[in-house]
């Protein structure tokens, strides 16, 4: 069930355009169209292959569309020199699907090192303190001197998150945010993104092809296929469908 | 037939491509990533369209192509790698770090490998000398091989296998798990934080491991001929350096130099472009292992060759 949130539709805070990719011969996005609102939790839906990870790479600029435009809070991503992608990119918030935490480093260190490179004059104090209230805010505030190989798959993810959070993200790109984990830490999951949007403010997209995730995170759904968007709308609408690969897609789900 | 290389751009049909795929992309990008990008899409498109034309590809040419746009990679690596080393901030705690790593950590390996050389190439020249009986000779050839060119390019070697290969499979396996795109959208600039620090501590620590190679061989060979001739301590420093110039130590600062910045480069250069998981981590080390060893040949070939003109 999703928190009570405020979605404002007179902004966009995503825009894309006609959206093309492509790896070699193999067509992977063929003119998507995607809007996200301030606000709001968007979830993209499809199969394995669809490109919905390509599809957040693009928008946080990873990697370059051959068509289209993709438009984030207000910047052409792709005409941004290399310095405003990096300025943009700090109001992005990207959870990754293995959850991307540095090897190296202690928990606290993962945590501190976005924010020490982009704020180099925050005092340790408050840098600690940042460090604790966020690592509270998803409930690992026990953890913060272990390395990330002591760590469950589900407190990786959270301190993915936690890690994003640190720079006040205006939106959240969550790439696969409950693959891989059982069904009672998904839920945790689930409940973490919300609480993210409401403490947060912050708008989102999630990539998933979990459908508990998606029917308690999502606003909006919007299901990919062969690289097009297929259907979007609620949970409801989208899955109202007589279309037979948006029901072969909820069977398969909740048959399990 | 199909045309090799970057050739193709000559044909009318795909220079106009080209034009159009520059265009497409704006100068607040820079003029590099217009001019990459079009000539990625360039030869991608041409494969396409002998994809779709079905036409016999050689395998020559295939190889030819990518050696090409590897080679234009590796320009393009090596200017952003310039740009971003003069453009602050400059990440100093960080090159301290990779300094101890590079340099501290490398100090036992250099110290047994400059002993044992120091040793066996006295031992392995003196028959020679003794049957013209100029073992008196020995301090300064030994300091002539030592300093000139075995000290640089024994700690090169071993640098690159341990120190090349640390970096490309640090930052491959960093790369295949996304750690380096989790940098670069959080803004943490990963090129300067784990490229430029790298290159630059280690273009700093194989010229001062070389030097300290040196000193170690020197003391190896002493510790041979004084077993040997009774030669003293004093005695052997004087020979050693009387054959030794400032363009000896010069020549062997430079190869040391240009060794570390190719042990450095070409480690984050494979390691930051790995690709194809646990495979790609291994091929990364490997590769930079060997493509170091390789170039820092070809370096101390070139090297020699101008201090010898300039001798």
């Amino acid at each position: 069930m999703a928190y009570a949130h405020q979605i404002d539709y007179a902004q966009r805070v995503i825009d894309i355009r006609g959206l093309y990719k492509s790896f070699g011969p193999l067509k992977v996005l063929q003119g998507v169209d995607l809007d996200v609102f301030k606000g709001e939790n968007v979830v993209v839906l499809g199969r394995s292959g669809t490109g919905k990870s390509v599809l957040i790479k693009i928008i946080a600029g990873l990697l370059p569309p051959d068509a289209g435009t993709v438009n984030v809070l207000g910047r052409h991503v792709s005409e941004l020199s290399e310095e405003e992608l990096r300025m943009l990119r700090l109001k992005l918030g990207f959870s990754f699907q293995n959850s991307a935490l540095y090897d190296s480093m202690s928990i606290r260190e993962n945590l501190e090192f976005p924010v020490s490179r982009n704020m180099p004059g925050m005092s340790k104090t408050a840098l600690d303190d940042l460090v604790k209230e966020t690592l509270d805010a998803v409930g690992l505030l026990n953890k913060i001197d272990r390395m990330p190989s002591e760590l469950s798959g589900g407190q990786r993810k959270r301190i993915g998150i936690a890690r994003t959070l640190m720079l006040k993200p205006e939106i959240m790109l969550y790439d696969e945010p409950t693959a891989g984990l059982d069904p009672v830490t998904s839920v945790e999951i689930n409940n973490l993104i919300n609480e993210v949007q409401e403490r947060y403010n912050t708008s989102a997209i999630i990539i998933t092809h979990d459908l508990a995730c998606a029917k308690a995170t999502g606003d909006r759904l919007v299901m990919l296929f062969e690289g097009k968007v297929a259907k979007a709308g609620s949970f409801k609408e989208v899955f109202a469908s007589d279309d037979p690969e948006v029901q072969k897609f909820y069977n398969y789900n909740f048959i399990q | 037939m199909r045309t090799t290389s970057l050739a193709f751009l000559s044909t009318k049909r795909h220079s106009g491509r080209f034009f159009y795929n520059c265009c497409a992309f704006t100068p607040a990008q820079g003029f590099d990533v217009c001019l990459y990008t079009a000539v990625r899409r360039c030869i991608f498109q041409k494969r396409i369209s002998l994809a779709n034309e079905t036409t016999q590809q050689s395998g020559l040419g295939a190889q030819w192509e990518e050696l090409t746009l590897g080679l234009y990679d590796a320009v393009r690596f090596l200017g952003r790698l310039f740009r971003q080393a003069i453009r602050p901030p400059f990440d100093f705690h960080e090159i301290i770090r990779q300094c101890f790593e590079i340099g501290y950590r490398s100090l036992p390996l250099i110290t047994l490998t400059g002993f044992v050389t120091g040793i066996v190439f006295t031992k392995q020249s003196r028959p020679s000398l003794v049957s013209f009986g100029a073992t008196s000779w020995l301090p300064s050839l030994i300091a002539i091989a030592m300093i000139r060119a075995l000290a640089p390019l024994v700690t090169a070697l071993i640098c690159a296998g341990k120190v090349g290969s640390n970096i490309g499979a640090e930052l491959g396996s960093m790369k295949v798990t996304e750690q380096i795109d989790a940098m670069e959208v959080s803004g943490a600039r990963p090129f300067d934080f784990l490229v430029v620090t790298r290159v630059v501590a280690s273009t700093l620590m194989i010229p001062v491991l070389a030097m300290y190679c040196a000193f170690v061989g020197l003391m190896g060979s002493f510790l041979n001929i004084y077993q040997n001739e009774k030669t003293s301590f004093i005695t052997f420093i004087s020979d050693a350096f009387e054959q030794i110039g400032f363009l000896d130590i010069g020549t062997s600062l430079t190869k040391a130099i240009a060794f570390g910045f190719t042990i450095g480069a070409v480690g984050c250069y494979k390691g930051f472009y790995a690709s194809n998981g646990t495979q790609g981590v291994g091929k990364a080390a490997n590769t930079a292992v060997v493509l170091s060893m390789f170039l820092i040949f070809i370096e101390e070939l070139v090297i020699v060759q101008v201090s010898n003109w300039l001798r």
